[in-house]
């Protein structure tokens, strides 16, 4: 105890202090925290929209401001709908890391029954899209062929020909369509999620976002084959021309210079 | 008579038939003056053949690719095998690709071949220049043939541009229409010749027709005919050789044309054909079937045009849009202004020998290489060069780096726009400072002898590195090469005291072959004086 008070006036006895505080209160919310499965099987609709709140207060409110009405930081959520805060918080973007041009998909921190939580929750602020069901977004059944023409009018200017992605200005960019959830991919389309425009319903009918999932499932999908070899990222001429040049090129000159290296030497005499 | 006839019959066929063509043909002198032509040994002096062959495959290839293509923009609805597209409305040109990458046996890996055989075909060729220049073999009496290598670049590029447009994919679509913007943009005569270019209102229907018998016919065929002169006077200068011992200016050191040259390049050129099949088998290029037929209501993000067209792509991108409204016409300077630069970086590099033989006014033969640090103004501008056309390229695939890199593409533009400037610049002065470096290191190794790492205690107790001097072999290549004097512009008065009139271009090159070869701007190499100096004394430095 002595060589600790001794020591209490050291220039590092303040961030050690803090350091232990930190780390106390940090457990201590580690151990009480509300468990993940206390909260899966309530249905009740009032009861989803207590428990989102509670989830938005902690984790939203900072930003959208304690009744979603959105600060500074972050745009009003009022209206944005159910299939809004799905496709947000169902990819991981929100809540959102850090602020800056735009917030990338990263992993979902949040389980489904709370994202729906959540939704509830905004939903109730103001009514917006909802979440889509099964047979809304399920390319079972579409037509491929439409859908990749309505993708080239559409997506492809921003998300590249099969759906790669893109860059925007300012280091905005379209992301990448591989291994999204069909899911996800309507309700960006019908809420227009950051930096996209929205297609609802009386621009781009129910029908025509199906295509265009069926289309996005046949060309970038998980069984999609790609009959030419390595796709090269999908990303059209200036990747092929980096393989060109450096596997073909290259492995050309390694050939030359090997065989100039294995010449016939004329015998001296 | 018995006798002849049995000496008839004792001629091998091999001989017989030769007889019979060089009675008709004149083959014989014509063999014997070029069988045993003498090629020197370097790696670099294939970078040529990879162009030559690569060539000889696109043509292989382009000739099966034309059975089946069908270069017609008549409309029709894909019914082949590719379900993604089933059921929509293409060009026939777009299906008969199609076709061929799907249906036709070995189709896909014959195009694919002939497009990966493109795009090294072209980067070859950029490096066999930069080979030809760096090394100055550009110089009397090659002069014409570098201008001949320009123009199978220039051209290569033009009949890339026109193949890969031919299966009216959106890809390849949104290109022409880049190219037909940028024929809009020239002033007074841009709309008479897009009207002409495409037989009305772009896209119409008649481009691919042209640009296939453009791309199969015209170019090819002017290509065909610059390469076989290019050729012709390959072996008629004879090869350049890097300096050595035994090797002059009179005389090519290396292997007779035949056997030895002959059998090294053909089996080379089975090797350029593997690489560039393993390259076709293993990678995907251009997959029209993901891109989609082209409608010009359409377009595609990264939509970029091959890497040897991609510095116009770059000009363009970061030119800022200006334009001028006169009396109701549109000047149009944000796409004009690059489509003249565009002619102009090409010309930049071919115009260079021409340049650099009228600051020397050296009018000799010249068939020894310079090593590049020894020609420090002229590998200084080489590099520069590619410093700028790689800053373009740079410029023309902003999008990738920004979304690859996790930049602002508004920060890459504005990184293209002052590095198009200021780039070239450093790299010219970087890079002749290390060549002036190198030139002085070299001096240090012929005067004072190679490093050897071992470190002697002298008895008095200094620390000494011992250098082993250099062979006579290695003392010659380094010392070999020619250094020129500055150009003198003579006395500023005349015998009588008044002033000389000096034609301003002399004194440009006056000023010109002293930035070349001025005090500062090479070391002067070692002379035998001072080499025997310093090896006759005591190795002391």
């Amino acid at each position: 105890m002595k060589k600790l008070s001794a020591r209490r006036r050291h220039p590092l006895a303040a961030v050690v202090v803090l350091l232990l505080a930190l780390a106390a209160t940090g457990g201590l919310y580690a151990a009480f925290a509300p468990a993940d499965k206390a909260q899966a099987d309530e249905t009740a609709q009032s009861l989803a929209i207590d428990e989102g709140k509670k989830l938005y207060a902690v984790g939203c409110a900072s930003c959208h401001g304690t009744g979603g009405q959105g600060t500074s930081d972050g745009p009003s959520l009022v209206g944005v709908g159910a299939a809004a805060v799905d496709f947000q918080v169902g990819t991981g973007r929100m809540p959102a890391q850090q602020p800056g041009a735009q917030v990338p998909r990263k992993k979902v921190i949040y389980n489904q029954a709370q994202i729906d939580q959540l939704a509830a929750y905004v939903a109730s602020l103001g009514a917006g899209p909802s979440v889509p069901n099964d047979k809304q977004y399920n390319p079972e059944g579409a037509d491929i062929g439409k859908g990749g023409e309505l993708f080239r009018s559409n997506c492809a200017q921003c998300h590249n020909f099969t759906g790669e992605g893109g860059a925007l200005t300012h280091g905005k960019f379209a992301p990448t369509l591989e291994d999204v959830d069909p899911k996800h991919i309507y309700e960006a389309m019908q809420t227009g999620p950051q930096n996209m425009p929205s297609f609802p319903d009386t621009t781009m009918p129910e029908k025509e976002k199906k295509d265009i999932i069926a289309y996005l499932d046949a060309v970038n999908g998980d069984k999609t084959a790609s009959p030419g070899g390595l796709k090269l990222g999908g990303l059209g001429p200036v990747s092929e021309g980096l393989f060109a040049w450096i596997f073909g090129l290259g492995a050309l000159i390694a050939v030359a210079v090997w065989v100039a290296a294995r010449t016939a030497k004329a015998k001296k005499s | 008579m018995s006798d002849n006839a049995s000496n008839t019959r004792k001629a091998p066929a091999g001989e017989r038939v030769a007889d019979w063509a060089d009675g008709r043909l004149g083959i014989y002198s014509l063999a014997k003056a070029n069988m045993r032509k003498i090629f020197p040994d370097h790696w670099s002096f294939m970078l040529g053949e990879i162009c030559l062959y690569s060539f000889i495959i696109i043509i292989l290839t382009g000739v099966y690719l034309t059975l089946f293509f069908h270069p017609s923009m008549n409309e029709v609805e894909y019914a082949g095998s590719y379900v993604p597209l089933q059921g929509q409305l293409m060009s026939e040109a777009f299906n008969s690709t199609m076709h061929i990458s799907f249906e036709v046996r070995g189709g896909l890996l014959i195009r694919q071949i002939h497009h990966w055989a493109a795009l090294i075909f072209v980067a070859a060729m950029l490096v066999h220049m930069m080979r030809v220049f760096f090394t100055g073999a550009f110089r009397k009496p090659r002069e014409v043939n570098w201008l001949f290598g320009f123009l199978l670049l220039v051209l290569g590029m033009f009949t890339g541009f026109t193949g890969y447009s031919l299966p009216d994919d959106l890809l390849s679509g949104t290109g022409v229409r880049f190219m037909q913007g940028a024929v809009l943009s020239v002033p007074i005569v841009g709309t008479y010749l897009s009207m002409f270019l495409f037989g009305g209102e772009f896209p119409g229907g008649d481009f691919v027709a042209r640009f296939y018998s453009v791309h199969i016919l015209l170019l090819p065929g002017i290509m065909m005919g610059l390469l076989v002169a290019h050729l012709i006077l390959v072996f008629y200068h004879k090869h350049t050789q890097f300096a050595g011992p035994g090797r002059t200016n009179k005389n090519v050191v290396g292997m007779p044309l035949l056997p030895v040259y002959m059998a090294k390049a053909g089996g080379f050129f089975f090797l350029v054909f593997g690489v560039i099949s393993v390259v076709a088998a293993i990678a995907t290029i251009n997959p029209i079937w993901a891109i989609g037929p082209y409608r010009p209501d359409q377009v595609s993000t990264g939509a970029q045009p091959d890497w040897y067209m991609g510095f116009s792509e770059g000009l363009i991108r970061v030119m800022p849009g200006w334009e001028i409204n006169l009396w109701g016409h549109t000047l149009v300077l944000g796409v004009f202004i690059p489509l003249v630069i565009f002619p102009l970086v090409l010309a930049a590099i071919a115009v260079y020998p021409f340049i650099e033989s009228w600051v020397t006014g050296d009018k000799r033969e010249h068939h020894i290489l310079d090593r590049p640090r020894n020609a420090p103004t002229r590998t200084a501008f080489g590099v520069a060069w590619l410093t700028w056309y790689s800053v373009l390229l740079v410029g023309g695939g902003n999008d990738l780096w920004a979304t690859h890199f996790h930049l602002s593409i508004n920060s890459i533009t504005w990184f293209v726009r002052i590095a198009f400037f200021v780039a070239p610049v450093l790299a010219f002065v970087i890079t002749k400072r290390i060549c002036l470096g190198l030139q002085r290191r070299d001096k240090e190794k012929v005067l004072h002898g190679r490093e050897s790492g071992i470190i002697k205690r002298l008895p008095h107790g200094e620390f000494i590195e011992v250098h082993e001097p250099l062979n006579q072999e290695q003392l010659h290549t380094l010392t070999a090469h020619e250094q020129y004097k500055p150009l003198e512009l003579g006395p500023e008065v005349d015998e009588n005291g008044v002033a000389r009139k000096l034609p301003r271009s002399e004194k440009l090159r006056a000023k010109l072959s002293k930035g070349y070869y001025g005090e500062d701007n090479q070391i002067p190499k070692p002379t035998a004086e001072e080499y025997k100096e310093i090896t006759s004394g005591h190795g002391h430095h």
